[in-house]
């Protein structure tokens, strides 16, 4: 095992975790400001197919990356219109966007099936990139990698270093409370919607400019509910988000391998790896030995109406 | 009282002397056809801590939102150094220097101390300069806080002190507290105290909401008593007795005790003995040492100002909080502390709880649905799990012809009731079992007066044919008119019952006041069974 | 600008079956202009879409097909939903019963054909799914979890489960490697209704859920009890009902009820066990279950409606080459619509000018 190989390995865990870390930070934190976003998968993949289309009609990757935030913020304005404008149920409206999504997603995706174009174009720095063993791994991605790390480091600033993210995440634990006090909970929660939805576009994006760098439908193929999940199995914490969606995207990885290398276990339960520590985690923050107080936004998934 | 008067007229000036800090003349408030406030005046001045007393619907609440912005008064003025200012909202109160600590905390569970506080701070005032301006109020006035504690760890107390905290940061000339100790232990109480004799002493004004009387003599040094709206009374609570504050608060009229409320006494049907039940929540009330008897025939009253416990009380007798040990409670001699609200009905017991819409009946079902929500266990209403076809309805169509309830359509939704029919509905639906025991809590609150009578008339045929009754409420002349003996709920804990004719008002006034300058006999009853181990 | 919500004492009447019809206006409409842009004549794709299928034999048979598993999972979300308990994890409920029930009719193959496999079969995909639903059942009884989440996870597990089954252990030794089970046989598939038709028994199985989930919500203690739950909880606690009593009760029935909706799919339409044995029902029901207004009844309606723009859209493939994913899109804006519209009935919705509300009670 050379360090070129180690070095693949981790590119290769790094590529898978990406678009989850993409959507995953977005969910986090539209959920820290109380809302439940069941329509990730949809806004992933409209933003996939959307991206996509724009980076082929325009020839370039960045236009189609924006495209691709912006109709998953074009999805997420209809999500917070119903859900934080009227009052909705979120289960509700969340699912119903992610199958608007799908089936938007197919539609403009249709005409580009089989189609390829070039991978987004990655760093090369000279002498950087081509360091043994981690040249590639830190200087040698593409855009949208770096993009990720710098989302999970700025948000993880906004939400504990400035007052508004503060007034972020006390409407998420008491919107009654916060809105007593003066605070716009219902704006505050649906420009976090807004931001959500740009996110997991932008994860879809990454998925067909730069993983595979073509449109297939279905290519999400349930990453918004992995990235759903990770914001849970971290506990609502950015940092925590990029590690889990390392692990998931090692574990995915991880099962290829093994399954090449012909072990024991069932693909399968490798696969079901990630889902079934999920449920564990959730357990296991249940019990937890605080006599008080939850990891998880107070009000999260409850609806909002501000009291006459 | 004076309508509102033009602004450049002198103003009235309630006494003599320096021009109050903050003063409220004249001020009147509708809310429809109901009058909160009716003529009041009071007048603050620097330096004072200022009691607002009275029992709950006199008026305390309503004028303390005039003040604080969040109402406008139908007439009467607000001043500030003898100017007349306008109040639209609460910003517009702060930045007159008015600042307000609220009965209910707004305050997040999962953040720190210091996160709760510099919600409401300007930007500018964040991290280490807004620690260090914590913790000079610490030092400054004994306002410990520890900056980094989720509010989910703190006590009653330390949650208060961060709204007084996040008040105190923007410096008011008046403070406004509302029933402060009402979650309080004894000791902290006496922290608050500390604080507030301070703020006094650097001249700012409070102005202290409360029913306390104790707590009200030994801080304020003036006192304005309201009672249905109107101030009937301005005083130095020094210079008063309990007794006397007590009675201006709920008045002292004479009562003819009803002689209906004088029964022939049958069987004890329902006792409590020595009840003890944690506080439900933060802004509940632990029950202490409750013991009361009620015999078949017989009408206990249980008097208290609102949120002394009426509600745990309630479900403790109802079973939707049942008590640690079996024994506190019996029904008919047996020992039910254990069972839940439906074993207790079909024991012969029945409920009707404050709350009308939302706990006593579901707004959005049908009265036939909710006649079958409370009387599902002792009216043949379902067989093997089957709804009964117009069983229910039937029931309903009973209920609504015996009390007279006014509705529209056959079948209408509870909610589309008004007040008072929804009310003649849910009391008449339990009375219509015929129960041996039936407890009702508030049985007129927010009902008009024929409705009302009706109610009542029923609570004492009820009697009359050998129920024992509980009627816990706010409303004295409704306790002196029906019941035959009344104990005061305060603080969790029940006095010892007195025959109705052989107190006052104003001997009632006093224990719901929770003075402890009271009539003596205020022991518990003696436990009649040995003391059970667990 | 804000939009203010003032809750209306009672649900407007008549906006709780004009919204739903409203919405479906609205969506077709919407679609109209879609089609259009994709250069389709909007009258010919309505045709197309939600006439012909209503026109032959075959293709009603296949509606009925399609909407009867919609029909009994929603009915049985439905029991969870009025009891506020987001049960989404259907489709793997689904699949866990087609699985036992599946496997049942594997374990039996070639045993003489008894007339008790059939019931066999039956019973162990909708006790399965019952089982699996009583996971996040008791997770949040126990223990607060979260029922979305984990219902949602265990669709995976579910479905990792049945191609693991599939793959290994139930995989037909005579089956030249494909991953799928042994063909049932007769004994172990539900009966057709009609000669040479494609209708099978499990049509009758679903609208008899249909009639017992109304016959239940309407004229039971029970019904009333799950109603009661979601409209006033604390009513609820007053009328005696145990908050966990019941929220295991409707898993279980949701979740018996999308496990018989799997094994009837596996015994009826496919006849063996393979990878794929929904295409996306547990979730579908979601949507049928709420355009349904959590009412049997309507449930009926909106899976028959659903079933025809699902069939509708295969029709519209061929003959206009109109994409399948128009159906899908236009699925999921009829929910957000039908979502959007049901708010009107319980609110009113006034948009106000100036900005939020400032006067709040403490």
């Amino acid at each position: 095992m050379t360090l070129d190989i180690v070095q693949m390995v981790l590119v290769t865990v790094l590529a898978a975790a990406t678009p989850l870390i993409l959507a995953g930070i977005g969910e986090l934190v539209a959920e820290r400001a109380g809302v439940l976003n069941l329509g990730v998968e949809g806004m992933m993949i409209f933003g996939a197919a959307v991206s996509f289309a724009v980076a082929m009609q325009t020839g370039s990757t960045l236009l189609g990356a924006l495209g691709g935030a912006g109709a998953g913020l074009g999805l997420a304005a209809l999500f917070g219109l119903l859900t934080v404008g009227l009052a909705a149920n979120q289960v509700a409206s969340g699912l119903s966007l992610t199958i608007l999504g799908l089936g938007l997603s197919g539609l403009v995706g249709a005409n580009y099936v089989g189609i390829k174009r070039d991978p987004a174009p990655q760093l090369a720095i000279p002498g950087l990139t081509d360091l043994p063993g981690i040249g590639r791994l830190l200087f040698g991605q593409d855009a949208f990698v770096y993009a990720a790390v710098a989302l999970v480091a700025a948000v993880s600033w906004f939400l504990w270093r400035t007052r508004a993210g503060l007034t972020l995440r006390a409407i998420g634990d008491d919107p009654v409370a916060t809105h007593a006090l003066g605070l716009k909970v219902r704006r505050v929660r649906f420009l976090s919607v807004l931001f959500g939805g740009a996110c997991a576009g932008l994860g879809g994006a990454y998925l067909a400019l730069a993983y595979t760098p073509f449109w297939s439908p279905g290519m999400t193929a349930g990453r918004g509910w992995i990235a759903l999940a990770l914001v849970v199995f971290a506990s609502w914490r950015p940092l925590r988000v990029a590690a889990g969606a390392l692990l998931f995207g090692g574990a995915t990885v991880l099962q290829l391998h093994a399954q090449a290398a012909g072990l024991g276990l069932p693909g399968q339960l490798l696969s079901a790896l990630p889902y079934l520590a999920t449920i564990l985690a959730l357990v296991l923050l249940s019990l937890g030995g605080r006599q008080g107080g939850s990891p998880a936004p107070a009000a999260l998934g409850r609806v909002f109406t501000p009291s006459r | 009282m004076e309508a509102a008067r033009p602004v450049s007229a002198p103003l009235p000036r309630a006494t003599a002397g320096p021009t109050p800090l903050f003063g409220a003349y004249g001020i009147v408030k509708r809310f429809g056809s109901f009058t909160a406030n009716d003529g009041v005046d009071l007048e603050i001045r620097a330096g004072e801590i200022h009691a607002l007393l009275g029992e709950n619907g006199a008026g305390k609440s309503t004028l303390m939102k005039i003040l604080y912005g969040l109402l406008e008064p139908s007439e009467g003025v607000v001043t500030h150094r003898g100017d007349i200012v306008q109040l639209p909202n609460p910003e517009a109160a702060r930045r007159l220097g008015i600042g307000m600590v609220f009965q209910h905390f707004s305050l997040c569970e999962n953040l720190t101390v210091e996160e709760n506080i510099a919600l409401v701070m300007p930007p500018e005032l964040s991290g280490r300069a807004l620690a260090d301006r914590i913790a000079k109020l610490g030092i400054d006035y004994g306002l410990h806080l520890e900056p980094d504690r989720p509010v989910w760890s703190l006590s009653a107390g330390e949650r208060q002190r961060i709204e007084i905290v996040r008040c105190l940061l923007q410096d008011p000339k008046l403070v406004i507290l509302d029933e402060p100790t009402s979650v309080l232990t004894p000791g902290e109480a006496e922290a608050l105290f500390s604080v507030l004799e301070r703020l006094a002493r650097e001249g700012r004004a409070l102005l202290y909401i409360s029913h306390r009387l104790d707590e009200v003599r030994r801080l304020c040094v003036r006192a304005t008593i309201l009672r249905a709206g109107r101030v009937v009374g301005a005083c130095n609570p020094r210079e008063e007795t309990a007794r006397s504050l007590a009675a201006m608060m709920v008045g002292s009229a004479v009562h003819e005790v009803s002689a209906r409320a004088v029964r022939a006494i049958g069987a004890e049907r329902l006792r409590l003995e020595r009840l003890a039940l944690p506080a439900p929540g933060l802004h509940a009330t632990a029950l202490r040492d409750v013991s009361l008897r009620v015999s078949g025939g017989e009408i206990l009253g249980i008097a208290g100002i609102a949120g002394n416990g009426q509600a745990e009380l309630f479900a403790a007798l109802s079973g939707e909080a049942l008590a640690a040990d079996p024994a506190y409670v019996r029904l008919d001699g047996k020992p039910v502390g254990g069972l839940g609200i439906n074993a207790r009905r079909r024991l012969g017991a029945a409920f009707v709880p404050e709350e009308r819409n939302g706990h006593a009946a579901a707004p959005l079902m049908s009265l036939s649905e909710n006649a079958l929500l409370s009387r599902h266990p002792t009216a043949p209403l379902t067989r093997a799990g089957l709804l009964r076809a117009g069983a229910a309805r039937d029931l309903a169509q009973r209920v609504i012809a015996a009390f007279d309830v006014r509705k529209s359509g056959p079948d209408p939704a509870a909610g589309t009731l008004s007040g008072g029919n929804l009310q003649k509905f849910v009391v008449g639906r339990e009375i219509l079992a015929q129960p041996g025991v039936l407890v009702i809590n508030q049985p007129t609150w927010g009902v008009d007066a024929a409705a009302a009578a009706h109610i009542r008339q029923a609570v004492v045929d009820l009697a009359a044919q050998g129920g024992a009754i509980v009627v816990i409420s706010q409303d004295l002349d409704e306790l002196f008119e029906i019941a035959g003996s009344i104990a005061v709920l305060h603080d969790g804990t029940l006095s010892a019952p007195v025959p109705t004719a052989e107190t006052s008002r104003e001997a009632i006034g006093l224990l719901m006041g929770g003075s402890s300058d009271a009539a003596p006999a205020l022991a518990p009853a003696p436990a009649l069974a040995p003391a059970r181990t667990h | 600008m804000r939009l203010d919500l003032v809750p209306r004492i009672r649900r407007s009447a008549v906006l709780d079956i004009l919204a739903p019809a409203l919405a479906f206006v609205a969506a077709v409409m919407v679609g109209g202009v879609a089609v259009a842009a994709l250069g389709v004549s909007p009258g010919a794709a309505f045709v197309t879409y939600f006439v012909t299928p209503l026109s032959d034999v075959w293709s009603l048979q296949e509606i009925a097909l399609k909407a009867a598993p919609l029909a009994l999972i929603a009915t049985g979300l439905a029991f969870c939903y009025r009891a506020d308990l987001w049960n989404i994890g259907a489709e793997g409920q689904f699949v866990v019963g087609g699985l036992a029930g599946g496997w049942v009719g594997v374990a039996t193959h070639g045993s003489g054909g008894s007339v008790w496999i059939l019931p066999a079969m039956l019973a162990a995909g909708a006790l399965a799914g019952a089982a699996y639903a009583l996971i996040p059942a008791v997770l949040k009884v126990r223990l607060g979890v979260s029922e979305i989440l984990t219902s949602l996870m265990l669709v995976y597990v579910a479905q990792l489960l049945l191609d693991y089954m599939v793959r290994g252990p139930l995989r037909d030794p005579a089956g030249y490697n494909f991953p799928q089970s042994v063909g049932f046989e007769a004994a172990a598939r539900l009966p057709y209704l009609m000669e040479g038709e494609t209708l099978h028994a499990g049509v009758l199985i679903a609208l008899a859920a249909v009639g017992l989930g109304t016959f239940v919500l309407a004229r039971t203690l029970f019904g009333f009890e799950v109603r009661l739950v979601g409209a006033s909880p604390r009513a609820a606690r007053f009328a005696g009902f145990s908050d966990a009593r019941l929220t295991l009760a409707v898993f279980a029935i949701s979740g018996g009820a999308a496990g018989l909706a799997g094994i009837v799919e596996v015994a009826g339409r496919i006849g063996q066990l393979q990878p794929e044995i929904s295409p996306g029902y547990g979730f579908t029901a979601i949507i049928v279950a709420f355009l349904g207004r959590l009412s049997p009844p309507g449930i009926l309606v909106a899976a028959l409606v659903i079933a025809l723009t699902t069939i509708g859209g295969e029709g519209a493939q061929i003959d206009l080459k109109l994409p399948l994913d128009l159906t899908r899109a236009f699925q999921g804006l009829l929910l957000g619509l039908v979502l959007g519209a049901d708010v009107f009935a319980r609110y009113h919705v006034r948009l106000v000018p100036g900005g939020p509300a400032s006067r709040t009670a403490p």
